[in-house]
Order: C-alpha cells, then structure tokens, then sequence
C-alpha cells in the first residue's frame, strides 16, 4: 500500500491540471485506481510482507555468527560465513550436484515432454485418458511419488532392485543420483508437456499441411515451422522447470537425504540450518542460492527477451 | 505428425493405442506400485512381489489407530483449505484489478509476483524459521498457511487474470450504465462468470498447498502442526510398526486420493488453467 501512496498526489496533480472535460472523465479513472489498489492490497502486502522483509533479514542474518546451539555467542562477523561457504568442499559438491539435476532432468524432460505434447495434441484416440493420466504425476504428492521410488529399490521390498543385482542403489552416490533424476523426470514431464501443447496448439495446421504437400519429411516439419513457432513457449516451459528444479528438495529428502555427497544446495541448506541449527550459515546459504537463482532468471530473460513470462503480460490491457 | 493429411486408418489407430498405453503405464505405474505396498500385510511386505499375494487392510487399520497420522491428515486438509480460501479471494481480487483496470503500480505487482513464482523456497526457510519464532507461529497453522499464500498467489492471479480476459466485459459496462458502481459490477455481474476460473485456480492452488514439504518439514517441529508429507519422513519402525514401508505406502495412497479424484473429475479445468496461465502469463 505504501508505494500506492507515495504515488498519488503526483497523479492526481496531472490530471486536474487538465481541461475541465477530462478532470470529469479523471474522476471515474481515479475511483477506477482506488478499487484497482484497494483489490490488489491484500495480494500485495501478503506478498511482500511474507518475501520482501525475510529476504532483508536473512542477509543480516548471514552478517552474524549465530548458531542456536550457542546463542550467546551471536556476534557481527562481517563476510565471514560467507568466506566459510565459499570455501567449502561441500558447497560446491552441493551447487554441483545441483547443477547436474537441473541440466539432466531439465533436458531429458524437454525431449520427453515434447514427445508426450505431441501425443496428447495429435492422438487419433484416447486423447482425454492420456491427458487424464499424465496429470497424475503433475498432481500427485511430490514425497509420495519419492517413496515409490524408494521402496522399488530397495532391495528385497521393491522390484526394481532386481535390475541392480539386489544392490543397495540408493546408498552409492552416482546411482543414487540417476534414481533422483529419475523420479524427478517422471514427475514434472507432464507439466512440461502440457505447456509445450499450449505452443503446438499455435501451430497452423495448414502451414504443416502445406509443406507436407511440398515433400516436407514429418522430421523436416517438426524442425522447420513447428519449434520456430513453438519457441516462445518452449522458452517459457524451460525457463520455469529450470528454476524449479533448481530448487529439488523434496525427492533428494526422500531418496537419499543428502548423503553420500547427493545433496543439492536446498538439502544443504535444510540441514545446516534445521538440522545443524546454525542460523548464520544456512542464512548465508539462503542468500546465495537467491542470488544463484536470479543469475539464471536474469541470463534467460537478457538472451530470449520477449519471450520471458511476464514482460507481454505487464503491457496487455 | 502422424494424422496430418493421412486418412485415420485402423493401423495408425492401433499405433496410438500402444503409444497411449506407454504413457498410462509411465503414469501410473509408480502409483500402482504404492498403493500395492499398502496392501500387503507386514509378513509379505518385503518379498518383492509385485501384485500383493494375498489383499490387506492392516496398514490402514494401523494408520488410522494412531494420532500421528490423524492429526497430520487433519492439519493437512485444514492448512490446505484455509489457505487455498484465502489465496484464492486475494488472488481474485487482484486478478480482476490487473485484467479490467488500469493504475498505476500494476505491472510492479506483476513484476513482484513473477519473482515470487520463480524464488527460491529455501531462500525463505532461514528467515522464516527465525521470524517464526519470534512472532511465536513456528509449529502452528498460520505458521505454514502464510508462506503458502504467499507462494500460491502468483500462480492465482496468472491463472485467474488469464480467465478474466475471456470473460464478456460488455456486460460489466451494461451494468454500470444501468447505474452499478465498478464494485457493483464486480460482484453482481463478474463474479457469477468467473466461478469458473475462480474453481480451476482453487484445484490449483490446493494441489500446490497439498503437495509442499520443504516448508512443511522446516516450519514445524511437533504433530501440533506437521502436515502428511512431513509426517512421512518420521514413520519410523517404532513400537506400532516393525516397517514403516506399509505405513508409509498406506498413508501416501490415502493422500493422493483427493489428487486423483481432482484428476478424474476435473482434467479438462486443470489443463485450461496450467496452460492458459503458463503461455499468457
């Protein structure tokens, strides 16, 4: 509310500087711009009440040696946590790891949910129970679908341990982090899908049919109309399912709680600061998977532009 | 690819079929297979099968005879429909303000509400954990409703204003020259058309709220307040249970329940709303 303020007397000086006509018309546009505040205030304030103020805290708390084990030895120690992460081998197995996640599963989803958008948008049969059940994985609880997975590696309960040997997968560090991939792919390709079907659905049919007539391959018209027409949407989808995998926690959690060096910058933070108690570093942590995440946020919408969510939606209506 | 041009064959029709099995099976098997680990019974639970040999309810009896599940499935429902409530009328309301009116500060609350879909979660945890217990909420409902709202705005309001724009705003201005105010035509004339959307981005956020554990797991300490998906994680083989596998799987088939029946009566509303709010917004 407080910009909301700070933002009228320079508005409402404009407007009666007007002619008399307009500051008639001006009268219905400022009742218009009360209810427009007053609508999205609650939105607002939750909002920034909830993200703004923590995010300042924490990067004072990241400032100070402060560890709930000792709480009277908090103390103002500068950059000093941040020096303590940065140097650390666990850090950056952890910003490693996370990486990989993101690279893997981000890319086989894409292939994946491509094919997958293609079926549900081109089925001759059967369209609604593939979408119908494709949702299934979108919808269902991320630490259900982790157990799944679990128990069908561990050996003698599940059946996918047969497949190892009767190896203990979960336990090794490179295996462990293929069934991660694994069960993060599984759950978010639907997703992906869906908002690479919202893009196919752009695709004129008679563009395809046309160069079908002109001995296109379905190979060459894939590559050539449907993806360039398709891209800002596959811009978006990636956009989105990168940052979000980014952040994978809850299926790490499950599979393997971060050990064996399988932890992601999430998990690492999570028990440093639940786990450990030590405020200060997991602080430090939380600032700089932010500033992470804002770096990639910030590269994909400075090298795609326009096709960055949001930034059409500012200026429509 | 296949159907451009082509005549629909009954081998091409065959062909989907099995590509539309593939994809059933990729779905549901995960699915499947838990809700088959339900229903073993504690001798057969680890021999591998994997169709249970023989069909038992112990897992559920055992579940429910204990107050942790309850209290977690209790708190999940409770924390889900509350804040789902509240997210939805915050959103609707803004949602409205950014589709049909023009202020200023309207694409800062888009801006802000984009970074907030793309924040890092754990960025929050740190903060929050401390502000928590300062305000004296950690461990309780308001403690975990917030940060939920929070995070379930930005998905209401794109899905809701991509809604909003296809609602016949020609009506709107009917009723206000028929002498309603802007509030007025909302309520009496916007309201009754939107339901629709409004319901779809209620689906939405619910599953979102439903499905969270980071903060779930962080912002919580006792039964007092820890929802299902935290409460999983601490089924430990204690005295009630040799294996908490059984536990595990039964009370995770009980919590995706609601998750299916979502799917099976509302797929057409969740995909109108995943897709028009990705692609729009």
């Amino acid at each position: 509310m407080s910009h909301a303020v700070t933002e009228t007397p320079g508005v409402t000086t404009e407007t009666t500087a007007d002619t008399k006509k307009k500051a008639v018309l001006s009268e219905g546009k400022r009742a218009e711009r009360k209810l427009g505040w007053l609508l999205c205030a609650p939105a607002a304030i939750t909002m920034i009440a909830v993200t703004g103020w923590p995010i300042v805290y924490s990067i004072w708390l990241s400032l100070q040696r402060y560890d709930l084990k000792f709480p009277d030895r908090v103390e103002f120690v500068g950059l000093d946590n941040y020096i303590t992460v940065l140097s650390s081998p666990y850090w950056w197995n952890a910003v490693w790891v996370t990486v990989v996640l993101t690279v893997i599963s981000v890319a086989i989803e894409l292939v994946l949910g491509m094919g997958l958008a293609l079926i549900m948008h081109r089925a001759l049969v059967g369209r609604g129970i593939v979408r119908t059940t494709s949702l299934i994985p979108y919808g269902i609880v991320t630490v259900v679908a982790a157990f799944s997975w679990r128990f069908a590696w561990t050996p003698g309960t599940g059946y996918l341990s047969e497949l190892a040997g009767g190896e203990p997968v979960l336990t090794e560090k490179l295996p462990a982090l293929m069934v991660v991939t694994l069960a993060e792919v599984w759950k978010t390709t639907p997703f992906m899908a869906l908002l690479l079907m919202a893009g196919l659905a752009l695709v004129p049919d008679d563009l395809l049919k046309a160069a079908a007539m002109d001995g296109a391959s379905a190979w060459q018209r894939f590559i050539k109309i449907t993806v360039p027409i398709m891209k800002p949407a596959i811009l978006v989808a990636l956009l989105f399912r990168t940052l979000d995998a980014f952040r994978i926690f809850d299926n790490l959690f499950v599979l393997t709680a971060g050990s064996q060096g399988t932890s992601s910058v999430s998990m690492l933070t999570y028990n440093n600061l639940i786990k450990g108690l030590n405020l200060g570093i997991g602080s430090t942590m939380s600032v700089l998977i932010f500033l992470m995440v804002a770096l990639i946020a910030f590269i994909f919408i400075k090298l795609f532009g326009t096709a960055a969510p949001g930034s059409d939606t500012g200026g429509r209506r | 690819m296949a159907g451009i041009g082509g005549a629909e064959t009954t081998q091409k029709k065959v062909g989907w079929s099995l590509l539309n099995l593939v994809v059933v099976i990729y779905a549901l098997f995960p699915v499947l297979w838990i809700l088959s680990l339900s229903l073993k019974s504690s001798k057969t639970l680890a021999d591998g099968n994997l169709i249970p040999r023989e069909i038992s309810f112990e897992n559920y009896r055992n579940i429910f005879a204990t107050t942790e599940f309850v209290r977690a499935l209790a708190n999940s429902i409770g924390i889900a429909i509350i804040a789902t409530a509240i997210a939805v009328v915050f959103g609707t309301m803004a949602a409205y303000a950014i589709a049909r009116l023009d202020f200023p500060g309207k694409n800062l609350l888009v801006g802000v509400s984009l970074l907030i879909a793309m924040f890092p979660q754990v960025s929050l945890v740190s903060p929050l954990f401390e502000i928590e217990r300062g305000l004296g909420i950690f461990d309780t409902w308001p403690g975990l409703i917030l940060p939920y709202i929070t995070f379930a705005l930005p998905l209401a309001i794109y899905t809701l204003s991509a809604f909003f724009r296809e609602i016949p705003w020609e009506l709107e201005k009917a009723a206000k020259m028929d002498g309603a105010t802007p509030g007025q035509a909302f309520r009496k004339v916007i309201a009754p058309l939107a339901a629709p959307g409004v319901f779809t981005t209620a689906i939405l956020v619910f599953i979102f709220c439903w499905n969270d554990f980071l903060f779930a797991i962080s912002l919580t300490s006792t039964e007092q307040s820890r929802t299902v998906p935290a409460a999983l994680s601490f089924f430990t083989g204690s005295s009630q249970f040799e294996d908490p596998a059984g536990s595990i799987s039964a009370a995770a088939v009980v919590i995706t329940i609601p998750i299916i029946l979502f799917v099976l009566f509302f797929q057409r509303r969740i995909v109108a709303g995943l897709t028009s709010g990705a692609v729009k917004g």
